[in-house]
């Protein structure tokens, strides 16, 4: 019995709590209903830079990457974003922070373990979020507006 | 051997006994329509997807990778076949790019590609090759459908206009000097590099991976980043 009980809970479980579960992230749905997915959208093409939230934050991709190869053989990304391709491209160059080694040795290129520009570089589409977002950043929590949790827009 | 061929000779020298010059005439006038006919549907069958992809080199390595590209899946549903980039569409080039195949078909009785890991080690030479003939026909398969000319820049993206009204319009840079890649796999670049002396060097390579990629933005232009 008790090497079955969490067989049993697993079981049980479905049909006794999920019908009551509502889970926002899957579109204020009961879990076990199927939401109809939202119509894709372009992503933003614009090129203009975004402020960013805060000062650690990776910034965005202001353009389209469909189709871009990441892989072992080519880094699309880094066709423009290398800092001998910057002249020509007049893109960003990858910060100082990809050059480094976890040991915070400097290296000639790009460091293997920053290779997958995507692991924390995205592209934007505009979309409603699945969930309030009430993040403030800094200097508006600073100035007292943002006190008492006021959701930001 | 000699007597053979001079019977023969002899033969076609005479003028024929038995059929009137007219049946000659109008009998060979027909038999050269079905000849050709039959000859230039056989070269359009060479040219049809099941054909190219009837391989499993074309069908498992390169036709995989066109799938998901925008080349083959977008929202008009105008799709490029093997043939529309690969083979040009003027005859004289087109029969001349056929004699070329015949080393693919070489290559296909051999299997010099009949592995994932014998594509991939050539890759970078087969793109090469085609960056090759691209660079050296200024991009012409490309230009088939897309015409400079009738590109309206207010509905390309800033940077696509940027690329397109300068170096492109100036026709110092060709389509694939900035789209390799853009249907199949790119190869290892780094390997590329290397090999690209003996392939033809920079004649060889999109100027995207031989490391000076677009124009860059005329000073006078205001940048519109803050």
């Amino acid at each position: 019995m008790r090497r079955l009980f969490p067989l049993l809970l697993v079981l049980l479980a479905p049909g006794a709590g999920a019908a009551g579960l509502v889970d926002r992230l899957h579109g204020n749905l009961p879990v076990l209903d199927e939401p109809a997915p939202p119509p894709l959208t372009n992503p933003d093409n614009s090129d203009v830079r975004r402020v960013r939230n805060y000062a650690m934050q990776p910034p965005i991709i202001p353009h389209k990457i469909e189709g871009y190869q990441l892989d072992k053989s080519a880094n699309r990304c880094m066709l423009c974003h290398a800092r001998t391709r910057t002249g020509e491209s007049q893109a960003p160059m990858i910060s100082v922070t990809h050059f480094m080694d976890r040991d915070g040795n400097f290296l000639a290129e790009l460091s293997p373990r920053r290779y997958f520009c995507v692991q924390c570089h995205v592209p934007q589409v505009p979309v409603a979020p699945l969930v309030d977002n009430r993040f403030i950043d800094v200097d508006t929590m600073l100035q007292g507006a943002g006190m008492g949790g006021a959701v930001r827009k | 051997m000699i007597g053979l061929a001079k019977r023969y000779w002899q033969v076609l020298r005479r003028p024929s006994v038995h059929y009137s010059l007219g049946f000659l005439t109008v009998g060979g006038f027909i038999a050269g329509l079905v000849f050709w006919g039959a000859f230039n549907t056989a070269l359009e069958m060479t040219n049809t997807e099941p054909f190219c992809i009837g391989c499993h080199e074309m069908h498992d390595n390169v036709y995989r990778e066109l799938q998901g590209t925008i080349h083959f899946t977008n929202r008009s549903g105008v799709r490029a076949k093997c043939s529309d980039c690969h083979v040009p569409h003027a005859w004289t080039a087109k029969i001349a790019r056929k004699m070329q195949a015949s080393k693919e078909v070489w290559g296909k009785i051999f299997g010099s590609i009949d592995t994932r890991d014998k594509f991939e080690a050539a890759r970078p030479h087969l793109a090469m090759n085609e960056w090759r003939r691209l660079k050296a026909n200024d991009s012409l398969e490309c230009r088939n459908c897309h015409k400079f000319d009738y590109m309206d820049f207010t509905r390309q993206s800033p940077r696509a206009v940027r690329a397109h009204s300068t170096s492109l319009a100036r026709g110092e840079r060709t389509c694939i000097d900035c789209h390799a890649g853009i249907a199949h796999h790119l190869p290892d670049l780094a390997e590329v590099r290397r090999l690209a002396p003996e392939h033809g060097g920079d004649k060889a390579l999109p100027a995207i991976v031989s490391g000076s990629g677009v124009e860059p933005e005329p000073p006078d232009q205001e940048r519109r980043t803050p």
